[in-house]
């Protein structure tokens, strides 16, 4: 077994690299894939901190978190859909229908 | 009969409320019959309490009437009471007589004005408003009186109040009047506080007990309490309203600014003597101003060419001198000069408003002339008012006054009777200008109607006495009547007899005779028509507009007054809370850049949130 | 050795999936990261957890978001489009802020000199007995997330009513 921090560090970076995706890219499918990669690393974490105290609670919660992005992505790809349906643009910008926004 | 002194002040406030209630819908006989009638019949009661007084006059010739408990309080307590003692019988009688003479003079001179109610209520309150000043046992129902009556002087003053200029002149009476006033509330609350009454018997006795002669605290006192005197009685340097108080009526003149109201600061004076004797700093004081304001009034009054500035200025002067004489300590010989002048300024404003209204109201001497013909009644009045105010000798009572207080200046120091020679000389010079102006010489206007006798009767009722009473107080050549002063000994004390070398009294003779006949020469040159047709040069203007005063005081107090009165139009503090608003706004400006639906800025700003949180948990 | 060769390749292949242009593109590099990963968690003792990374993860989620995308079928002129969307000074700002970030919450992690402490493998009977006794809540929580995503999705995927 390794030092827990390591795999804590390739977890940082990962959820670094999910950000950095979501703040940079417009296109809404993206932005979605972005999150699921932040999701997955938050899950590496668990799964790490689980190692280190040997508890299954680790694992425990990497099923919860799973569990809430399948979810999640689901709905948030119907959601997707009916935006495009609607604005013929996956441009997540373009859905603003703010008065005068800068 | 002494008992009724209640009644007094109670008529002519009475005959006030009357006239305001419901002098609108009354005739104007009516009103004239209220106004004089309330006035008179104070008279008549003020006439038996005094022939009371000779007969009978009360243990320690001092009458307390108490009226009504005003504050109790643990440490102050006042009452409204009157209080008659000879002094103030003497003032009580001199308003209400001479107040009675000038009522019944105003119904016929202002006879058909807009507003005849209106003024005959403010004159009957002002001559309340000055009895209850003068019969005051307590300093603060003194106080009372004194703001009444300068309230009524400036709604008498600006009585023809569409014209602007007399709103003005009204104005900045009040105003100047009310500066000295809160000098003189300030000498009434330190008394206040070091002897928990205000009451002027007991404030005298404590203020003798307590403070030794020359403290600092007697000096305090007495001088916070003489610049509210000075301010009311137009003395320099407070003296810059009393020239423009002329925009009122001319029974006005005659009766504020002439007999009563002018003379309440000699009257503080003489009513506290025992204060201002504890303070020697402060007599000096006053003798000195005083002298400046007789110079300062003769010199201006020698250049006026309107008849009535020119009593104004006379008036300055002839206080000045009262003043003069209670700087020597002479109470006496003030008390009796207030009551000459009293008289014979009253004839000389009344017989000025007579001419003028005969000319269609022109007040220029130089448009008048060859009146001794036309208007004999104003003519004979005016002479002899002329002659007390120079003090001619014998015929008049302005001569006793004057050679009275002369010789108590003389016994004092011989500079101040030497400028009370030369305003003699003064005065003589420019009344008798006015005189030889205004009746002698070419005809300029032509003349219109005739005096009814409520005209003729108080000009000759008060010639009449200004003749008389002088006979009260001679001096000693003349046989040396001394009924005057012995009427007010016990009040103020008797002065030390003093021998007069011959030179003083013919020197006071000879002054205003000098000046009567330099006048009737220059008179008789043309030289006053000349000089009052000419330019002015810098000095005549100078004197003109009484020597820069309200220059002076326009720039030391009026200027800057209005240039931060404009500064802070803006509101510098409303503004400041506007920064607060336009911070606001600005920051709305700014955040609104947040808000603008951009869903990767809103995930951004999110994890800065987060990350800005987290710092301060793990570093802070 | 077992963990720095499956890290690099997800940290590698992550990299890729975000800045490609093509989604389909994107999502197979995704696919490769969570394979990685799933040999990472195999490699820390936690096998169950592999096994649903691939099977769960890479299986149904990632399938699914490929099933949507070519429903989508994005023409040339998208690809255009994105191909612009993703120019180079896009990412400045990005890039900067993310480094912040990293770099606060690095030095937060790694600044306490604790000495190393090697874990325990944790086998599936251990995670199954956790869950169906102390944590079954957290079953019957999931299976109501579940039901209320498949109901929304359904819902909101209807066609609108003509």
């Amino acid at each position: 077994m390794t030092d827990w921090r390591d795999p804590a560090g390739l977890a940082l970076a990962l959820f670094l690299l999910g950000l950095l995706g979501l703040l940079a890219r417009k296109n809404l499918v993206f932005v979605l894939m972005s999150v699921e990669i932040m999701l997955n690393a938050a899950g590496l974490l668990f799964i790490a901190a689980g190692m280190r105290w040997g508890t299954p609670d680790g694992q425990v919660m990497f099923i919860a978190v799973l569990n809430l992005a399948g979810a999640e992505l689901a709905v948030g790809l119907v959601l997707l859909l009916r935006l495009r349906g609607r604005l013929t643009t996956l441009d997540g910008d373009a859905a603003n229908l703010l008065r005068d926004a800068p | 009969m002494i008992a009724y002194l209640w009644l007094v002040p109670a008529l002519p406030l009475l005959g006030a409320i009357m006239l305001g209630l419901c002098g609108g819908a009354l005739p104007a006989r009516i009103n004239g019959a209220i106004g004089a009638g309330s006035v008179g019949l104070a008279a008549v009661v003020a006439l038996c309490i005094g022939a009371a007084w000779l007969a009978h006059p009360p243990p320690q010739q001092l009458f307390t009437q108490v009226l009504w408990s005003w504050i109790n309080l643990p440490g102050f307590s006042a009452s409204i009471a009157l209080a008659l003692d000879p002094v103030s019988l003497l003032m009580m009688l001199i308003i209400s007589v001479i107040g009675f003479f000038i009522h019944l003079f105003s119904t016929e001179y202002m006879q058909g004005e807009e507003g005849y109610s209106r003024y005959f209520a403010y004159l009957n309150l002002f001559v309340a408003c000055m009895l209850l000043l003068v019969l005051a046992s307590d300093l603060l129902v003194m106080f009372a009186g004194w703001e009444g009556v300068g309230v009524c002087s400036y709604l008498l003053v600006g009585f023809w109040f569409a014209e602007p200029a007399n709103g003005g002149a009204a104005q900045k009476s009040f105003i100047v009047t009310r500066i000295a006033d809160i000098a003189m509330l300030a000498g009434l609350l330190l008394l206040a506080v070091q002897f928990g009454t205000l009451d002027i018997h007991t404030v005298l006795a404590g203020a003798v007990a307590a403070w030794p002669a020359g403290t600092a605290m007697p000096a305090l006192a007495a001088s916070l309490l003489l610049i509210g005197g000075l301010g009311k009685s137009a003395q320099a340097p407070l003296q810059t309203w009393l020239p423009d108080a002329m925009a009122g009526p001319t029974p006005v003149s005659a009766l504020i600014h002439a007999a009563t109201m002018v003379t309440a600061g000699v009257y503080l004076v003489v009513r506290l003597h025992a204060l201002f004797a504890l303070a020697p700093g402060v007599l000096a004081a006053i003798g000195i101003g005083a002298a400046l304001t007789v110079l300062l009034a003769a010199f201006a009054g020698l250049v006026q060419s309107d008849i009535k500035r020119v009593l104004a200025y006379s008036t300055m002067g002839q206080i000045g001198y009262m003043f003069l004489a209670l700087g020597a300590g002479a109470w006496g010989a003030a008390m009796f000069h207030l009551l000459t002048h009293a008289v014979f300024k009253a004839l000389l404003f009344l017989s000025a408003g007579a001419i003028s209204m005969r000319l269609h109201h022109e007040q220029n001497i130089f448009a008048m002339g060859g009146l001794w013909r036309k208007l004999p009644a104003a003519f004979a009045a005016f002479a002899v008012g002329a002659a007390c105010l120079a003090a001619l000798p014998l015929v008049d009572c302005g001569f006793f006054s004057k050679e009275y207080l002369l010789a108590a200046l003389w016994a004092r120091g011989p500079w101040l009777w030497a400028i009370g020679i030369a305003g003699a000389f003064l005065t003589g010079l420019y009344i008798f200008r006015a005189f030889f102006t205004v009746f002698f010489g070419g005809a300029q206007t032509d003349v219109a109607g005739s005096y009814g006798p409520r005209i003729i009767v108080p000009l000759a009722a008060l010639g009449a006495a200004a003749l008389v009473i002088g006979w009260l107080q001679a001096p000693e050549f003349l046989g040396g009547a001394a009924a005057f002063s012995a009427f007010l000994a016990p009040a103020i004390g008797v002065a030390p007899a003093t021998h007069l070398p011959v030179l003083v009294p013919l020197t006071g003779m000879a002054a205003p005779l000098a000046g009567m006949a330099l006048a009737y020469t220059l008179h008789a040159n043309g030289f006053w028509r000349r000089q009052g047709a000419a330019t002015p040069g810098a000095v005549r203007r100078l004197c003109q507009t009484g020597f820069g005063f309200d220059a002076a005081y326009r720039f030391l107090f009026v200027t800057p007054f209005l240039v931060t009165v404009r500064a802070l139009r803006q509101d510098p503090v409303d503004q400041a809370f506007g920064v607060l608003e336009r911070l606001a706004v600005a920051l709305h400006k700014n955040l609104r850049h947040a808000q603008n639906g951009k869903l990767r800025r809103y995930a951004g700003w999110m994890m800065a949130g987060s990350l800005a949180t987290f710092l301060l948990l793990v570093f802070a | 050795m077992m963990f720095w060769a499956p890290a690099a390749i997800a940290l590698i292949t992550t990299a890729l999936a975000i800045t490609r242009a093509n989604p389909v593109h994107a999502l197979l590099w995704f696919v490769l990261s969570l394979l990685a990963m799933a040999v990472i968690f195999f490699g820390l003792g936690a096998a169950f957890a592999a096994a649903l990374e691939v099977i769960v993860y890479a299986g149904a989620i990632v399938v699914l978001f490929l099933f949507v995308v070519m429903m989508l079928s994005l023409d040339r002129a998208a690809a255009l489009r994105e191909k612009m969307f993703i120019a180079r000074p896009v990412w400045t700002v990005p890039v900067m802020f993310v480094a912040v970030l990293g770099g606060a919450i690095g030095m937060a992690m790694f600044r306490e000199n604790l000495p190393v402490m090697a874990g325990r493998a944790v086998p599936p009977y251990d995670v199954a007995l956790k869950l169906f006794t102390g944590d079954l809540p957290l079953v019957e929580l999931a299976s109501f997330l579940l039901l209320a995503g498949l109901v929304a999705a359904f819902h909101l995927g209807r066609e609108a009513e003509k």
